[in-house]
């Protein structure tokens, strides 16, 4: 699904490198994570990856299901399937949330040659997968995350994700900020989008998100680099151990 | 001494040609006092405080610089609206393209029909409101207005007026320099909304005179026509009294100059007085200039001055916006905001927000910010899969959106949104 191979990336204004050589493969279907240190690279990976503007990709290269993401504009890489739940949702003052989302949705079906969604079954798509992720009427209504709590607003990512239906989805710590009972409804949410097709990378600073989504591989990221790969007790390895170890580890 | 010399030479000068238009005494009185306050101000000049930010000589020239008739080759705005339409082509009524001058629970008459009567409820309007915005900021041109107005309408709505009146301001000829002054009459606890839209002519100078009784209510929305040459100054005067309620609301699409004067003064407890605008501009010689002040002069007031602009390629935008709080007016609660969305490096924004308050128990707050597209916000919505110019539209919509949300009705507000979006649709 996903490839990344050689992932050089710096600052764009700045001299500073910050990816500095990444490799990572997700397979179809497959739950990855990566976990590491603050400052080790995570959110820019995803965030180069959706095609963010302020990033120079100096070497390697990225695939979505064959296609070179890095030439794509950000909206054709979502129309192709990538998504990001993002570390820190954006506020947008003046536009409503179910705006947001129809223009969303619609544009992607545009974008793959499919019919706009009636208004009628759009509205019953949202109100049914916001009533799981017990997103309230309310929310809908408010502008996108101006005045949401921290937990709102990665409630509000999962339901975007969950109305794009994503082939790729990428989550930048989604657990931070939320209290147990939003973390399950989270974890829920992101379950039950788990199917053949569709993979994900779950970036994490913790383990404790990793006990509700499942992972089939775990990654440790440190310095712009994937320097650890092994299976879900790697995520447990770090929470018993802390980073230190691992890190010492690989050096 | 010189400058005073000049300014009164200058002013004389342009007066030298103008006569008043003849009706009852009254009203020969009253443009005969107008006259001699525009004497005694003298005519505007960019040295003028108020007008540091746009200069005034277009339209304080003799002649009116000609302006292109622009057809904009689309149904008029209001058009699907059941109202009473009222047509003026290049400044004068147009009786065969107007609707019959009457409806129910108002009475409307043309200006000149009213200043011709000894005895009329007009006497105690025309040019009073006027007179009374002159201080403490001169506003010369409104007196101008009054002096030498040629047309307009009187409307007295004594109860709910069932339909909004529309008054359609058509531009037929290059060089047609209109003055228009209109009043209203809200009675007590009686509501009218009033539609205005049309570029009116080459240069236009428009002035409302607007009482609003106890428990009445007024509402207000415009909109100034497309032409791209059209020189426009508008004054708003309002006066409303208890538990009354005062919303207008302005779109301002091109135009060369555009100068939108309000004046409201609140005299009654618990009323509301809001006033809004957006405009959109576009190139080197779009000029557009909203100066506004409102006066609290009674318990519990709430107004609201919210303005969003939106400007490109070189257009430039002028706020002066003042909440004066006088003495006693307690639990005042005041709120301004203007705004610009510059497009580009070349538009700019200049802004004075000034607060004057002599009350202790109020809340007052403003702000004027003037900035580009939020980078963040238009990634987060491509990152979605919108596209970058629709993801640009919809953030410069939303940018708007605070301002069109002042317009109590919604099928107008929508109207006026997609017009919105027909210019941004034209300019990307
Ligand atoms: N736009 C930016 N400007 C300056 N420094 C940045 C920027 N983006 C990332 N960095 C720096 O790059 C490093 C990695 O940041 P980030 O990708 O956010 O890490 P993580 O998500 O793993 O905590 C940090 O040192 C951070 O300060
Ligand atoms: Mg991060």
């Amino acid at each position: 699904m996903l490839e990344i191979k050689g992932l050089k990336v710096k600052l764009e204004d700045e001299d500073k490198q910050i990816l500095k050589g990444l490799d990572l493969t997700v397979e179809t279907g497959k739950v990855h994570a990566i976990m590491g240190p603050n400052g080790s690279g995570k959110s820019t990976l995803s965030y180069v990856l959706s095609g963010k503007d302020g990033y120079e990709v100096t070497d390697g290269s990225a695939e979505l299901e064959g296609e070179d993401l890095l030439d794509m504009e950000p909206e054709e890489r979502a129309a192709a399937g990538l998504f990001l739940a993002f570390q820190y949702p954006v506020e947008i003052p003046g536009v409503g949330n179910m705006t947001f989302l129809r223009t969303a949705v619609n544009a992607q079906r545009k974008a793959r040659g499919e019919e706009e969604l009636s208004a009628g079954d759009f509205l019953k798509e949202v109100r049914a997968k916001a009533k799981d992720l017990k997103i309230d009427a309310d929310m809908l209504k408010r502008p996108v995350n101006v005045g949401f709590s921290g937990g709102e607003k990665k409630r509000n990512e999962i339901l975007q994700m969950a109305m794009l239906s994503p082939k790729m989805c990428i989550l930048d710590e989604t657990d931070s900020g939320l209290d147990v009972d939003a973390m399950k409804l989270v974890a829920d949410g992101v379950n039950a989008l788990r199917s053949e097709g569709r993979s994900f990378l779950v970036i994490t600073h913790y383990q404790r998100l990793l006990d509700h989504i499942k992972p089939d591989v775990v990654h440790i990221m440190a310095d712009g680099r994937i320097v650890k790969t092994g299976g879900p007790e790697l995520a447990l390895e770090v929470e018993n151990n802390g980073y230190s170890d691992i890190l010492a580890e690989v050096s | 001494m010189a400058l005073a010399k000049l300014k009164s030479d200058a002013t004389e000068a342009r007066l030298a040609g103008v006569t008043l238009p003849e009706g009852a005494a009254w009203s020969n009185a009253a443009r005969a006092d107008a006259l001699a306050r525009v004497r005694q101000m003298g005519l505007p000049t960019k040295r003028d405080e108020y007008w540091k930010y746009t200069n005034p000589s277009e339209l304080t020239a003799a002649e009116a610089p000609k302006a292109a008739i622009f057809d904009a080759g689309e149904v008029p705005l209001f058009d699907a609206v059941d109202r009473l339409k009222i047509v003026f082509v290049d400044g004068v009524f147009d009786a065969d393209a107007s609707d019959e001058l009457t409806g129910e629970g108002v009475e409307i008459e043309r200006l000149a029909d009213a200043m011709a009567a000894d005895i009329h409820w007009a006497k105690d309007l025309y040019g009073v409101l006027e007179t009374r915005g002159q201080t403490p900021v001169e506003r010369p041109l409104a007196a101008l207005n009054t002096a030498v107005a040629t047309d307009g309408v009187v409307i007295r709505a004594t109860g709910k007026v069932a339909k909004p009146i529309h008054l359609v301001y058509l531009h037929k000829d290059e060089t047609s320099d209109a003055v228009l002054h209109n009043l209203v009459k809200v009675e007590t606890g009686a509501e009218v909304t009033l539609l205005e839209n049309g570029p009116a002519a080459a240069r236009f100078s428009g002035c409302l005179e607007v009482e609003v009784a106890d428990g009445g209510s007024f509402h207000h929305v415009r909109a100034q026509g497309r032409d791209h040459e059209r020189r426009t100054v508008t004054h708003c005067f309002a006066r409303v009294g208890a538990e009354s309620s005062f919303k207008s609301f302005t779109l301002t699409v091109n135009g060369v100059m555009t100068r939108n004067g309000c004046v409201l003064e609140i005299i009654g407890d618990d009323a509301i007085a809001h006033v809004a605008g957006v405009c959109v501009g576009d190139g080197n010689d779009f000029h557009h200039d909203d100066t506004v002040f409102i006066t609290h002069d009674a318990l519990n007031g709430e107004s609201r001055q919210v303005f969003k602009k939106v400007l490109r390629n070189g257009a430039t935008g002028v706020f002066q916006g003042k909440i004066l709080v006088k003495e006693g007016a307690q639990k005042t609660d005041g709120y301004q905001i203007s705004q610009s969305l510059l497009l580009d490096d070349d538009a700019q924004f200049l802004a004075k927000p000034e607060l004057e308050i002599y009350a202790d128990d109020v809340a007052c707050s403003h702000g004027s910010t003037s900035g580009a597209i939020d980078e963040t916000a238009l990634f987060y919505l491509r990152s979605r899969g919108v596209p970058q110019y629709d993801a640009r539209n919809l953030l410069t919509l939303s940018f708007m959106a605070e301002a069109l949300d002042e317009i109590a009705d919604p099928t107008l507000a929508e109207e006026l949104r997609d017009r919105l979006e027909g210019w941004l649709a034209r300019r990307s």
